[in-house]
């Protein structure tokens, strides 16, 4: 065990992962988190927060991920490369350790001009891929990366990103061996629409035997309507939404579109939970966090198993 | 070169509010290059200056006048014989010239009618793009000619991340991804291997976040 | 300011502006006196310089008369002089003076009527427009400090 969290031990027990997505509140308003939390709760394996998505200041990653772990919840701490230099990096991962968290996610950052403060500076001292060599240089050889040795190991269980459809797809599965051989354990996707697309990337992944080297967990996101699909075809940067899904939210009308998109995400589960290599879902129910219990019931993953 | 833009006259207007006799001094060096500071733009500034204060009612006398370089103390010289019959110098040099100007003519208020912007290069005429953010470690060797720092607007060392898109980038369609021109590079290049390697952490210390930097030849100092 | 009486100055090229001012002359049509013309090889050498400067010296409004676009003789000048004007325009409304007061206009040598509606049209704005803010803001500042005289010498 490199971090013992609830996550860890079922991936490595060959267990199939189901993890949510929580976003923390634009305010301190911390009854927000109680709710979606509690929506969550029993349905899932570890709950992602998310850190100043899109560059929309909201309440800090690692404060809500503190108060999940005080609900007798896991988190998993998003960290961006966006808003922080190595120093605050280092001594943010101590401080979420020292909270009771013990996995995190590292991600570059949606640049700040998509969020409500464009005109700020950024960081990036460090990219995502350098990120996750720093948690694991932290971890296994106990040192910071300016070499001082630490008082107390921030053991993580160290996670990424990779989106298989953002271009240059062939550079895809190279960027996620990167990030494999920086230390990566866990990835999670964008989430995906194209299943074609997507068993084509995983054809590629085990072609490297990635998926001997890193759990993956694909992302899966319920569409609410036509508009969303369209919206998430046209506008969101790395997202693949085949015809042939806004054809059935359409056709479902008004009414039944909610239902519709529902079933589709059920049925996606199914057919990814049958791909090798994929050990996981990453159930990102956007503003919709009530339909998770339905979709993991339906997809017949309950209960999740207590370790 | 150094890239620079003439400032809204608007906003140059309020600087030299003050003032009735002032000198606008352009450049022979880069902004005349990309047309932001030289002789030409210091007479076509000059008018609508001076237009703008008749409007007023107001008179504004104007030295107009363009420089060799405004970087190198001697180029400034030739400004003594007349600097001081003027209350104030405009320059449309880059910001290191403003200042340099500043720092010799220590009894003229030194204004600046540029927004200094990059280090870049003419892409066709009439547009200019960045390639440098002078960070003082240069990687160009590693990533075929092209620049993680100046051309990723995440300066990523591992890039492209996730909104890498038709090979633009996710802030501006408009905006190459820097990473998808480095793929493309070494592929042209046969040396897609080297994006394999994970590039280190990078030491920030030789740019501007080490503080105001300094280049010494000391074969050189007389 | 009624009996106000525009000056404006004309940039035309040779090749077609100039000669459709020539024929229209020699047509015996009638456009007004205001227009004092500066005959130019081809618009594309109008410098943006050129135009600031005319209002400069006093003229309250300006046009540039070139070929018809595409027919220019030396192929491009007549797009150069309407990029030119566009960013001309730009400045002299920055600067007070109105970008409505300079124009651009294109023609054949052939077109000796459109010279002159050119002329007789670009007059009348200017005529209700009005004197040029700098001339106007003098002749303020003048009739304020004779109206102070007159009040001192009370």
């Amino acid at each position: 065990m490199k971090a013992g969290s609830n996550l860890e031990k079922i991936l490595s027990s060959g267990g199939f992962a189901v993890t949510g997505e929580l976003g923390p509140p634009k305010g301190a308003d911390v009854s927000v988190i109680e709710r979606k939390a509690s929506l969550l709760k029993g349905n899932v394996d570890a709950i992602n927060v998310t850190d100043n998505q899109t560059a929309i200041v909201r309440m800090s990653s690692i404060a809500v991920g503190a108060i999940l772990q005080r609900m007798g919840l896991e988190a998993t701490m998003q960290m961006v490369c966006r808003d922080r230099n190595r120093i605050a990096i280092q001594s943010d991962i101590f401080g979420a350790y020292g909270l009771g968290i013990r996995n995190i996610l590292c991600l570059s950052g949606d640049h700040q001009k998509f969020g409500n403060h464009p005109t700020a500076k950024n960081v990036f001292d460090l990219d995502s891929i350098q990120l996750i060599q720093t948690v694991k240089l932290m971890r296994d050889e106990h040192k910071v990366l300016g070499g001082d040795e630490i008082e107390g190991v921030p053991a993580m269980f160290i996670g990424a990103a990779a989106n298989p459809f953002a271009d240059p797809f062939e550079f895809r599965v190279i960027r996620l061996a990167k990030k494999v051989a920086a230390g990566v354990d866990f990835i999670q996707t964008q989430c995906i629409y194209d299943m074609d697309k997507f068993e084509r990337f995983m054809q590629m992944v085990r072609d490297r035997g990635l998926h001997e080297k890193v759990h993956i967990l694909a992302g899966v996101t319920p569409l609410k309507s036509v508009g969303m699909a369209r919206y998430m075809k046209e506008k969101v940067a790395g997202m693949e939404v085949p015809d042939e899904i806004i054809a059935r939210m359409k056709g479902a009308g008004k009414e039944k579109s909610r239902e519709e998109g529902l079933n589709i995400c059920v049925e996606q589960i199914q057919r990814l939970h049958k791909i090798e290599g994929v050990h996981g879902i990453h159930l990102m129910a956007i503003e919709w966090e009530d339909a998770v219990h339905s979709i993991v019931e339906r997809a017949g993953l309950l209960p999740r198993p207590q370790v | 070169m150094i890239i620079a833009e003439g400032k809204p006259i608007k906003e140059i207007l309020a600087m030299i509010d003050a003032y009735d006799k002032i000198i606008v001094a352009g450049c022979k060096g880069c902004v005349t290059v990309c047309s932001a500071g030289g002789e030409k733009e210091v007479g076509i500034l000059s008018s609508a200056l001076r237009l703008a204060r008749q409007t007023q009612g107001r008179s504004l006398e104007i030295k107009e006048v363009t420089l060799e370089r405004q970087c190198d103390t001697e180029y400034l010289e030739p400004m003594r014989e007349y600097a001081d019959q003027y209350q104030a110098i405009l320059s449309l040099a880059c910001g290191a010239g403003i200042q340099f100007v500043a720092e010799k003519f220590r009894k003229h208020p030194v204004l600046p009618g540029v927004n200094t912007q990059f280090i870049g290069v003419t892409e066709e005429q009439g547009v200019w793009t960045e390639r440098c953010q002078s960070c003082g470690n240069c990687v160009l060797d590693r990533t075929g000619g092209i620049c993680p720092v100046a051309r990723c607007s995440k300066s990523l060392f591992n890039g492209p991340c996730g909104g890498s898109k038709g090979g633009k980038c996710e802030i501006d369609p408009q905006v190459d991804c820097g990473w998808q021109l480095i793929y493309e590079r070494l592929q042209e290049l046969g040396q897609l291997e080297k994006l394999e390697i994970v590039l280190p952490v990078k030491d920030w210390s030789t740019s501007r976040d080490g503080g105001p930097r300094k280049r010494i030849r000391e074969d050189l100092k007389i | 300011m009624n009996n106000f009486e525009p000056t404006i100055v004309a940039f035309c090229c040779h090749f077609c502006a100039y000669t459709a001012a020539d024929l229209a002359g020699t047509m015996r049509l009638q456009y007004p006196p205001n227009i004092r013309i500066v005959r130019i090889p081809c618009t594309g050498k109008v410098d943006i310089r050129f135009l600031l400067e005319a209002f400069e010296k006093g003229a309250d409004g300006v046009y540039v008369a070139g070929c018809l676009e595409g027919d220019c003789h030396y192929l491009k000048g007549n797009f150069r002089a309407k990029k030119r004007v566009a960013l001309a325009k730009r400045i002299l409304e920055d600067a007070g003076i109105g970008g409505e007061r300079l124009e651009m206009y294109n023609m054949s040598a052939a077109m000796g009527p459109r010279f002159a509606e050119v002329a007789r049209e670009v007059t009348e704005r200017i005529r209700q427009l009005g004197p040029s803010p700098i001339k106007r803001a003098k002749s303020m500042a003048h009739s304020a400090k004779s109206k102070e005289q007159r009040a001192k010498s009370k």
